[in-house]
């Protein structure tokens, strides 16, 4: 047998674009810069919307005549739907980095350290800024968080186990219905509860309806993110428990739950993130307080979304920088959420 | 030490009843996963039976009628009139115009996440997505009013000075603010997360080797995506974009904040003023009366059912569109 020696070769990437190639593409960009500026100038057309549009219009003309003339008539159809491509997914994320933007520093304005300690009881929202605060917010929402969490926590994971652990004739129905109830309004849960509770009884609005609300919108978001976990729990884990005797009820107890226990604490932040925002239903179920209001049960309550729904309802230029305090701090305890819940959704499902 | 005795064990009985701590189990996950029907039942349930009177009274005009209005008499009695009819219009052509902004940008973006993204943009890129999901709707709505509303007054001037003889997009007199146009933009904002996530998930299912094959006969990437992922992705969008229009016909506090809600019929697109269920449910129920109370609710009822409907159907539609790629 002969052996045959290999001499190493480098391997080649053709499909990788090279340094001359990208000449000519940010060359083009260049020039289409240029020309912007310069038709911008001259004619009678202004602002930011005749920039970008010309722009788009001399960058994907120059490329397309690049290509056209290179690699013919094809290849320049190809560069111009990368280019509406790349130019569609730019304007769909301009609104996300303005939205950051304005939150962040319209917000600053209003923010001092008394604003987290302080209630609204000493201060209107025509106020000076630095009066009053959110307090009495911030615990009317870690209430509601609370208190959604407990009611929506057992029926979503029940369902998530029955989907999951029983698959019973009803699976599908149930699945559909759990979507369907996803899709539910935000209004609308605040008014059924209105209409079931409130409207002909005594009681008032109070930290309690509104949690019911609430759990409503929850339910669903928790209760799908749940069954997602729990199905990437590995079968066998299901079988060796079953295998070594334990009823279906220990299986699930201390082998499928503690497996997936990172993903349903996703599940149940990510339902918690889904709620904490919600304004529409808090304005049938809360009542108003401007203090802390401790008692679930009874009285008004305040809440983040709410205080900032009073001060753009105010209208006045005060009431409004409060309201972008208020939704400031609001956005950073959603980021938090979600930042928690990407840490613990990068382990799933964990097997000890 | 003696020898111990040998104990025999019991016979066992064999059986295959389940044990009692397994039929409690069962029973008890087979009876709560029913909740949610419970719960869309009363929710169905109450606000039909609340709003019963306002649909009696108003029969079928409750639907097609505009006006709105409830009066007390000089002799103390109520003379009220409720239509829905301008507000399910309103909602109907602001959620169009979410869908005509929103769906086309949603696809582009899925396209560009997919197909032309770097991986590490395109992870970083779907973690925005997520995260403007997350965003709470007040934010939609509060920045809709400061910072979209005199860019989209602005548009709003342009598209009329040079379309303004299509007759949707004339108006009456000069007045741009807080129209449906601009409404629909802020919602059209508002469904690009989920009708992106949907897109993107079918995209990403599209199989590799008819990628690879289209590529093989000398495709371009263009050549590809039309050829091969448009046609197979195309019932997902048409869910995912059913889904945005189920979040667009309910959304209440941001198009609140940014519509001007008159009940009259409005089909100047750029004309300032439009209507919405929902927001118009916000924006009456502070004042309303007993009997307008009930009145909301039976509009709550309708907007419940429109919404559960375009819901079930999308979830169906893109079900079917995951199951076919999988």
């Amino acid at each position: 047998m002969t052996t045959t020696t290999m001499s190493p070769v480098t391997p080649r990437q053709p499909w990788k674009a090279t340094k001359a190639d990208l000449i000519p593409v940010f060359g083009a960009l260049i020039i289409a810069a240029v020309l912007d500026f310069a038709v911008v100038a001259v004619t009678p057309m202004k602002g930011k919307l005749a920039y970008a549009l010309l722009f788009f219009i001399f960058g994907a003309g120059f490329q397309m005549a690049l290509k056209w003339r290179n690699l013919g008539r094809r290849a320049a159809i190809d560069s111009l739907a990368g280019s509406v491509a790349i130019t569609g997914a730019v304007i769909a994320f301009i609104p996300v980095a303005s939205l950051l933007e304005t939150a962040i520093v319209k917000g600053f304005k209003g923010l001092y350290l008394g604003f987290f300690f302080h209630d609204m009881s000493v201060a209107n929202y025509q106020s000076p800024l630095n009066q009053g605060g959110v307090i009495q917010a911030i615990v009317g929402t870690l209430y509601l968080i609370i208190l959604a969490t407990l009611i929506s926590l057992p029926l979503s994971i029940l369902t998530a186990l029955y989907l999951t652990e029983i698959r019973g004739k009803a699976s599908g129905f149930i699945q559909f219905l759990v979507q369907a109830m996803s899709g539910i309004p935000s209004v609308v849960a605040g008014i059924f509860i209105y209409s079931a509770l409130l409207l002909t009884t005594s009681l008032r609005g109070s930290t309690i309806m509104a949690a019911l609300a609430l759990a409503i919108l929850m339910i669903p978001t928790v209760t799908r993110t749940a069954q997602e976990v729990l199905l990437l729990v590995p079968q066998d884990l299901r079988e060796a428990g079953l295998a070594l005797g334990a009823t279906q009820w220990k299986t699930v107890a201390t082998i499928v739950v503690p497996a997936a226990r990172n993903g349903l604490i996703t599940a149940v932040i990510l339902g918690i993130a889904r709620i904490a925002g919600e304004t529409a239903p808090l304005l049938f179920t809360l009542g108003v307080s401007n203090k802390i209001n401790w008692n679930p049960f009874s009285g008004g309550q305040s809440a983040l979304p709410y205080y900032v729904w009073s001060g753009l309802g105010d209208g006045t230029e005060l009431g409004i920088d409060r309201a972008w305090s208020g939704i400031l701090v609001l956005l950073m305890l959603v980021l938090t959420l979600f930042v928690v819940a990407r840490i613990f959704g990068t382990r799933k499902v964990k097997i000890k | 030490m003696p020898a111990p005795e040998r104990i025999l064990p019991e016979k066992r009985v064999l059986t295959n009843k389940p044990r009692p701590s397994d039929v409690a189990f069962r029973t008890t996950l087979n009876v709560m996963s029913y909740s949610s029907l419970l719960i869309l039942a009363a929710i169905g349930g109450f606000l039909a039976f609340r709003g019963f009177g306002a649909f009696k009274e108003n029969g079928f005009g409750f639907i097609t009628h505009a006006e709105w209005s409830s009066i007390v008499g000089d002799n103390g009695k109520e003379i009220s009139s409720f239509g829905l009819g301008a507000m399910i219009t309103g909602t109907l052509i602001i959620s169009t115009i979410a869908l005509f902004i929103g769906v086309p940008l949603s696809v582009l973006t899925a396209l560009f996440l997919t197909f032309y993204a770097p991986e590490r943009l395109k992870r970083l890129l779907v973690t925005v997505v997520d995260l403007m999901a997350s965003f709470p709707s007040i934010l939609y709505g509060i920045w809709g009013f400061i910072v979209l509303a005199p860019m989209a007054t602005y548009w709003a001037k342009l598209v009329y000075k040079y379309l303004g003889w299509i007759p949707f997009l004339s108006v009456p007199s000069p007045a741009f603010d807080r129209s449906p146009f601009l409404a629909g933009i802020v919602l059209s904002i508002m469904i690009i997360p989920i009708v992106t996530s949907v897109s993107r998930e079918i995209f990403a299912q599209t199989p590799l080797e008819r990628i690879q094959a289209a590529y093989a006969l000398g495709a371009t990437r263009w050549g590809m995506i039309r050829a091969v992922a448009l046609p197979f992705g195309a019932s997902g969008v048409v869910g995912g974009a059913m889904l945005g229009l189920g979040r667009a016909l309910g959304e209440t506090v941001a198009v609140y904040s940014v519509l001007n809600i008159v009940f009259k019929i409005n089909w100047h697109i750029l004309y300032g003023y439009g209507g919405n269920i929902a927001s118009m449910i916000v924006q009456k129920f502070g004042e309303a009366s007993f009997t307008e109370k009930k009145a909301l609710l039976a509009a709550g009822f309708v907007l419940f059912v429109m919404t559960l409907l375009v819901n079930m159907v999308a979830n169906t539609v893109v079900q079917r569109a995951v199951k076919s790629g999988k």
